[in-house]
């Protein structure tokens, strides 16, 4: 006589309860579910069964079938969730040590700096030049009415590399050779490295500034008052104090310094505006006629304002930095400091 | 330009304070630099005289003084001083009295003698740098008067830098002038009493050059007491305006030129040979006043006597015909000097005087007869002397014109951007000094003979502005056409290779464009380069050839300070000479040394090599889209074996990439390998527009390949020999692996490939595919004798 069915469904169930692994647990499928298993066997047997008996044999066969499959998806299910508990645990890392890679480099903070100037004034309209670092006495000077002897060259330390040529004192030749080339109406700004012949604490012989123009019909200096207003207070990213000081410079008239209120001390005054609470960070002023006049602009028609800002001194502003020279040292522990 | 707040007041004494004042100034344009007090701070010290004095009894050199000091009883000190003596009149530091560097007066004993105070020095009082025994008061001299008080000490100094444009404030009158203006009161300058000619001798003057000094006045004054002390008040003045007292003559002259802005000059008569020339030099030479001796040119205007040069005009006088102890007569000089034929002479020669200054700037044409009379004044009331006339050659074609200048109402306007009342205009334009005469819409306005800067209508607006107050201007915004600005797919900016290199854990660095000139020599000797005439240094002399040697020197900088691992970029111009032609490019430059990554954790650190910052720089040539080609080439800095020359495909050199030559790794001190790389910025930038080309549908097919080809095809030649197959399903080739070593036959090297086929309507069949690899192989083979590996 061959073993009963509940023989068999209780070996079974036994050995599933005693399988450890999902492979165990595929054998015994196989072994009691398979083509050749166990329950398939009985129920090919099932054939040799009178009709009647058939049935209800069938039906246990079929009950303990489904009893087996039952138990040994349950077995698998937690099977399974011991071997993902398992795996979860070796893998478990200490996600505090640093990612594994190149790191990031930064830009200078000049740089920084100056493209925060030129997006700043490309949102209106600005267009952004570069022009030649050597120039020609006449466009750094004579155009920008500081004829030779004036006492204004002496305000400027120029770099000679003979007696009409100089590497630019300021950025302000941009200012000509943009209007020789192009009519107005002109919105432009034009970054860049400028020289003088003067080195100390508070002077490289290299810098960087922004000059930015514009020329139109009807510009006047209360439309330049509020460009650089504007400027300023966006730079900055906050509502500072802005006021404008009679100046002079050859090439604009009215001429104006721009001073804010001392970003260290509020206004209260400290070393860094020496006591005054102000801070000077820009020259301005309307076009000169003369300047007009040399690069064939009527001034009858049109107006225009310019200003020039140092970009270092606004950087040392903006990030609090208190040594001019680091800008040229390129201390790697310097430029690491600016995102 | 320095001023005393008490003098300034004595002219203009507006209702504020002194803050009020410097803020006043600071915001009219002329900006305060520095406000200091007129001497060090000192407390206690009292006007005393030497009742009676005797022999210290224990010491040579000290004696013991009382001194009344207006009170009951006598202070008994003792003092050292060489000029003590009985009747003379000190100020005196009472116990308690703290002196200039918080020197302490208490009460003590020298030698066994009490003192109860010190008399004190002008040094001791901060009066002076140097002084020789105790300072010596007037007889007059009130007993027991502060210190302070009788010399005026509480004063300030307030230092104004002036814009060149403002001559007319170089003087007291000048900036009382503006001070009364800001603050709409009344001035009026120095009076000055008629003085009496004595004699009538004259000397003749002779002006050659009248467009250069239109104006010339002398005079002669004889007998002056030259040894009579300058008073102290005229002194004190001098002083806090920052000039030393030399003798009253010449004392005399620098007050006027404080005083109003005009520059003197005293000539010893005696030494002067016939009349006064004014003239250009002609060959000839001076020693100035300094003991400086110039060679003078033609151009430049100098004061003469019948024989040689004895001043350079409007600059500084010459030493032979100088005011000296000896002096008996003088000649006083007080000219106009036109602003043109001054600029520019004084630097010229090195020097820069109190004189130049103003003259190079302007001086008020219409002030000379004045200050000579202001001159002569002083002179007769502190040194005496018998006065002559005044003697002139004044040329008035020539001086200087104020022209009326058309001052549009609506021209103001526009240029201000409001509009200011007609009222506040002319109120502000008449207190400047400026004739105003109304028109229709305008007005005519003539400019003082003090202003030098009023020249145009815009001069004129500034003006109006200024006294206005730019802060009480409105703030507008220009309106903005609302033009779109072009935004160039044919251009890459230098901020997106920027950009990508800081990604790939580069630092920019932003260094000098003048380099050391060794250095430039060494990184690149073939280059032409351009030096400054005026360098601030050695290091700083020569322009740029090459943004590397700047790098290399950062590198340098931040190996020293124990930084292993380096990789930096820059962008900026280069500088050089092609046949005296200037060229200033931008380039485009980086170096690397150190590891390929930080030092971290799970994976060892390997140093960079070639490979790894070529990546890089390919990435760079991605952005761009650009093709280029890398051959192997030469540049003196570089390691011969690895330097690639880098090429457009129109066979442009674009730059140079590779390592840095063992002898200059050595030379510049660094004990690792340095990569470097340099392009011209101007190709790099220019990028394509992309044009898209359809997917294809169908399969592609990898095959791979290894060949044996010799050591000396590069795989460039490899790749470039399977490309000139004419195989439209051929879409790419890669080498993913070279091999040298075992197995591998001598001069040889096994390159593994892998061939991508494609087709854009068909499925490929093996058959074809078979086909093309063979074509691609008999290609290798006879091309560069390759051969298919075992």
């Amino acid at each position: 006589m061959s073993v009963s069915i509940e023989e068999i469904l209780k070996q079974g169930l036994l050995k599933l309860s005693h399988s450890e692994d999902i492979n165990q647990l595929e054998q015994l499928r196989v072994e009691y579910l398979g083509k050749k298993g166990f329950f398939t066997d009985k129920m090919k047997a099932l054939v040799s069964l009178d009709p009647d008996l058939r049935r209800s044999v069938g039906q246990v066969i079929n009950q303990a079938k489904d009893q087996f499959q039952a138990d040994l998806e349950q077995k698998r299910i937690v099977l399974n969730q011991q071997l993902l508990t398992t795996r979860l645990a070796s893998e478990r890392i200490d996600v505090s040590l640093p990612g594994r890679g190149q790191v990031l480099g930064r830009l200078h903070p000049v740089t920084t700096t100056l493209r925060r100037i030129s997006e700043l004034f490309r949102s209106v309209g600005f267009a952004v030049v570069e022009g030649p670092e050597i120039e020609d006495d006449y466009h750094n000077f004579g155009a920008l009415n500081i004829p030779a002897h004036h006492p204004a060259r002496a305000m400027h330390d120029t770099f000679y590399f003979d007696a009409h040529t100089v590497l630019r004192t300021h950025t302000s030749p941009v200012q000509i050779r943009v209007m020789e080339s192009s009519t107005p109406p002109l919105r432009v700004i034009a970054p860049g490295r400028v020289y003088r012949c003067d080195s100390d604490i508070t002077h490289t012989p290299m810098f960087h500034q922004v000059e930015g123009f514009v020329v139109d019909q009807d510009v006047s200096f209360a439309d330049l008052k509020g460009t650089v207003y504007d400027f300023l207070r966006n730079f900055f990213e906050k509502d500072i104090q802005v006021r404008f000081r009679p100046s002079y410079f050859p090439f604009t008239e009215p001429s104006a310094e721009v001073d804010i209120e001392c970003v260290m001390c509020h206004g209260e005054g400290c070393r860094v505006c020496s006591q005054t609470g102000w801070l000077e960070v820009m020259g301005c002023g309307m076009i000169h006629p003369e300047v007009f006049k040399s690069v064939n602009i009527d001034s009858e028609t049109y107006t225009g304002f310019a200003f020039g800002m140092g970009v270092e001194r606004l950087a040392m502003l903006r990030y609090g930095i208190n040594d001019l020279r680091l800008f040229f040292e390129n201390d790697l522990r310097f430029l690491e400091q600016f995102n | 330009m320095k001023v005393s707040e008490a003098w300034l007041r004595e002219f203009v004494n507006p209702p504020i304070t002194l803050d009020q004042l410097v803020a006043q100034l600071t915001m009219a344009g002329l900006e305060v630099n520095s406000v200091t007090p007129a001497v060090a701070p000192f407390t206690h010290v009292v006007i005393g005289e030497v009742s009676a004095i005797e022999q210290h009894p224990d010491a040579d050199r000290l004696h013991v003084c009382q001194v009344n000091i207006g009170q009951a009883e006598l202070l008994q000190i003792v003092c050292g001083a060489r000029n003590v003596r009985q009747g003379l009149k000190i100020p005196v530091a009472l116990c308690e009295a703290v002196l200039p560097g918080d020197f302490k007066i208490k009460k003590s004993t020298l030698r066994g003698v009490d003192s109860f105070g010190m008399l004190c020095s002008e040094k001791e009082l901060g009066l002076a740098t140097e002084s020789q025994g105790l300072m010596e008061l007037p007889d007059d001299a009130p007993l027991g008067l502060s210190i302070r008080d009788y010399l005026a000490l509480d004063d300030t100094i307030i230092e104004i830098d002036l814009t060149p444009n403002r001559a007319d404030c170089l003087s007291v009158e000048g900036l009382a002038r503006e001070v009364a203006v800001l603050n709409e009161i009344d001035w009026s300058p120095t009076f000055i009493p008629s003085v009496a000619v004595q004699h009538q001798e004259v000397l003749s003057v002779r002006v050659d050059d009248s467009a250069a000094c239109p104006r010339y006045l002398g005079r002669l004054i004889k007998n002056v007491a030259i040894t009579t002390l300058t008073p102290r008040w005229l002194k004190e003045r001098l002083r806090r305006s920052g000039l030393r007292s030399v003798n009253p003559i010449v004392d005399v002259t620098n007050y006027v030129l404080l005083e109003m802005g005009q520059p003197m000059h005293a000539f010893d008569a005696a030494k002067l040979h016939g009349g006064i020339v004014v003239r250009r030099a002609n060959d000839e030479s001076i020693t100035l006043l300094n003991q400086q001796t110039l060679t003078l040119d033609a151009q430049t205007l100098v004061i003469a006597d019948g024989h040689t040069p004895i001043a350079l005009a409007g600059i500084m006088g010459g030493l032979d015909a100088s005011v000296t102890d000896a002096t008996s007569d003088i000649m006083l000089e007080c000219a106009f000097f036109m602003p043109e034929s001054i600029a520019g002479k004084a630097r010229n020669y090195g020097l820069h005087t109190d004189s130049s200054h103003r003259f190079e700037r302007g001086v008020d044409y219409t002030l000379q007869a004045r200050a000579m009379e202001r001159a002569t004044q002083l002179i007769l009331e502190i040194a005496g002397g018998e006065v002559g006339v005044v003697f002139e050659a004044t040329v008035h074609e020539l001086l200087p014109k104020r022209q009326p200048i058309l001052l549009r109402k609506q021209r103001v306007e526009k240029i201000l951007g409001t509009k200011i009342s007609d009222e506040v205009i002319e109120n502000i334009l008449k207190r400047l000094s400026m004739l105003v005469e109304r028109q229709d819409n305008a007005w005519q306005i003539t400019a003082p003979g003090c202003r030098f800067d009023i020249a145009i209508e815009a001069d004129l607006i500034e003006e109006i502005a200024r006294i206005y107050g730019y802060n009480q201007l409105p703030n507008n915004l220009p309106l903005v056409q609302a033009k779109l600005q072009p935004v160039t797919e044919k251009e890459i900016s230098v901020n997106r290779f920027a950009d990508l290199l800081v990604d790939k854990g580069y630092q920019e660095a932003i260094t000098y464009s003048f380099v050391d000139e060794e250095s430039q020599k060494i990184i690149a000797p073939n280059d032409v380069c351009i030096r400054l005439q005026n360098p601030i240094s050695l290091e700083m002399s020569v322009m740029r050839t090459t943004l590397w040697c700047g790098l290399i020197k950062v590198a340098q900088h931040n190996v020293n300070r124990q930084q292993t691992r380096v990789r930096l970029f820059e962008s900026g111009l280069c500088f050089t000479k092609h046949h005296e032609d200037l060229h200033q490019e931008p380039a485009f430059a980086g170096l690397v040394m150190g590891s390929v990554k930080p030092e971290q954790w799970g994976e060892k650190t390997r140093s960079i090599d070639f490979y790894d910052v070529k990546a890089d720089i390919e990435s760079i040539f991605a952005l761009t889209g650009m093709n280029v080609l890398f051959k192997q080439g030469l540049h003196p800095a570089l390691h011969p074996g690895q330097t690639a020359e880098i090429y457009t495909q129109d066979g442009a050199l674009l730059g140079f990439f590779g390592m840095l030559h063992p002898t200059l790794e050595k030379h510049f001190g660094f004990e690792s390998v340095v990569f470097l790389f340099e392009f011209k910025l101007n190709q790099l930038k220019i990028k394509q527009q992309s044009v898209f080309t359809p997917l294809s549908k169908f399969p592609s097919v990898r095959r791979d390949l290894a060949l044996l080809v010799k050591n000396d095809v590069s795989a460039h030649e490899v790749i470039e020999c399977i490309k000139s197959i004419e195989a439209s399903n051929l879409k790419e080739v890669n080498i993913f692996d070279i091999y040298q070593g075992k197995g591998i036959e001598e001069g040889f090297k096994s390159v593994a490939l892998s061939l991508h086929l494609q087709n854009d309507t068909q499925t490929l069949t093996d058959l074809v595919v078979d086909d093309t690899v063979k074509s691609v192989l008999a290609t290798l083979t006879y091309k560069i004798s390759a051969k298919l590996r075992d």
